[in-house]
């Protein structure tokens, strides 16, 4: 993570943010971009996940990192407090390792 | 009790903004434990708490960097899951205050938790004082929050550090749950999940969380159409 990817990250997302703010009155979305926009989070989301759960570096692969997302995803699920949510995945993943 | 508090707690919206930002605070303290974990520094970690402020973009660009992708994948990840505060901030136009100055700064706040609380309001007055309780509120324990985790990153960091690669995406799997409520996001995440699937083993890494976005829009094509 480097100084530039942070300064970036915030230029993006304040951009957003601000020109929504800037452009509210003269603009309206259609409900159809509305609802594009907001179905843009959960679809982006649970790409990363399969992405992070599943990549292999090119190849699809299950494995240590498997267990530990759904272990996390079952905790997650069972309204466990968020920071347990990670432990739970961390630690099951970890053993894996061992095992 | 003093007064500004009492006046405070005796008005549900105010008191139920303020207890979202302190349920906030265990998201940043996880926030910055992860980030030491992942190597950051605690000055970067705490910066980006402060300039950032976008939960589910500060958790995936320290993800995808962690996870050895390009700082191009982790901005436009990190971008396209911040779009939406956009399209709140349109929504909350009349909110909003009108001298352009504090516009600008109310813009920072504009973020799920102050969106929702805002909307949830029957009248105007309700509404505003409900979106900048509510975003102060989380804007301070989610840098307090941050600054704890930085502290106890360094202590605890280190045990983490084994199962940190799965620790992110279960907090994506944790993110995404309060999304998915609705019929049309739930499809949504389906299908990216699916097109995420798919793809990994035919383009280039950091491109399948980009075509898994392109399914909100199908989805929204989709929804319309019934």
């Amino acid at each position: 993570m480097t100084w530039l990817l942070i300064g970036a990250l915030t230029v993006g997302c304040y951009f957003f943010k601000a020109s929504g703010v800037l452009a509210a009155g003269n603009l309206r979305l259609s409900s159809n971009g509305e609802s594009a926009l907001s179905y843009l989070t959960p679809a982006v989301l649970s790409g990363l996940i399969m992405v992070q759960t599943f990549d292999g570096g090119g190849t699809l692969e299950i494995g240590a990192i498997t267990i530990g997302v759904v272990v996390g995803a079952i905790a997650a699920c069972a309204k466990t407090p968020f920071p347990l949510v990670l432990v739970l995945a961390s630690v099951a993943t970890a053993i894996t390792r061992l095992l | 009790m003093n007064n500004p508090l009492k006046a405070l707690w005796s008005k549900e919206h105010k008191r139920d903004g303020f207890l979202l930002g302190v349920a906030v605070g265990s998201f940043g303290i996880t926030f910055g434990v992860l980030a030491i974990s992942a190597g950051l520094s605690g000055p970067k970690a705490a910066v980006m708490s402060l300039v950032v402020f976008t939960g589910a973009s500060q958790f995936a660009a320290v993800g995808i960097v962690n996870s050895g992708g390009e700082p191009i994948s982790a901005l436009g990840t990190a971008l396209l899951l911040s779009a939406r505060n956009g399209a709140y901030a349109l929504s909350l136009s009349q909110v909003m205050p009108n001298k352009l100055s504090r516009r600008l700064l109310a813009a920072q706040l504009v973020i799920d938790e102050s969106a929702a609380m805002s909307k949830a309001q029957s009248n105007l007055q309700d509404a505003k004082e409900a979106f900048w309780v509510t975003g102060l509120s989380v804007f301070f324990f989610w840098n307090a929050g941050t600054l704890v985790g930085i502290l106890l990153g360094e202590v605890v960091g280190d045990p983490l550090v084994w199962g940190l690669d799965a620790a992110f995406p279960a907090a994506f799997v944790a993110l995404l749950l309060p999304h998915i409520k609705e019929r049309g996001k739930r499809r949504a995440a389906i299908l990216g999940a699916g097109v995420a699937l798919l793809t990994i083993p035919l383009v280039p890494s950091g491109v399948p969380v980009v075509l898994a976005a392109s399914s909100a829009a199908i989805v929204s094509w989709g929804e319309s159409r019934r």
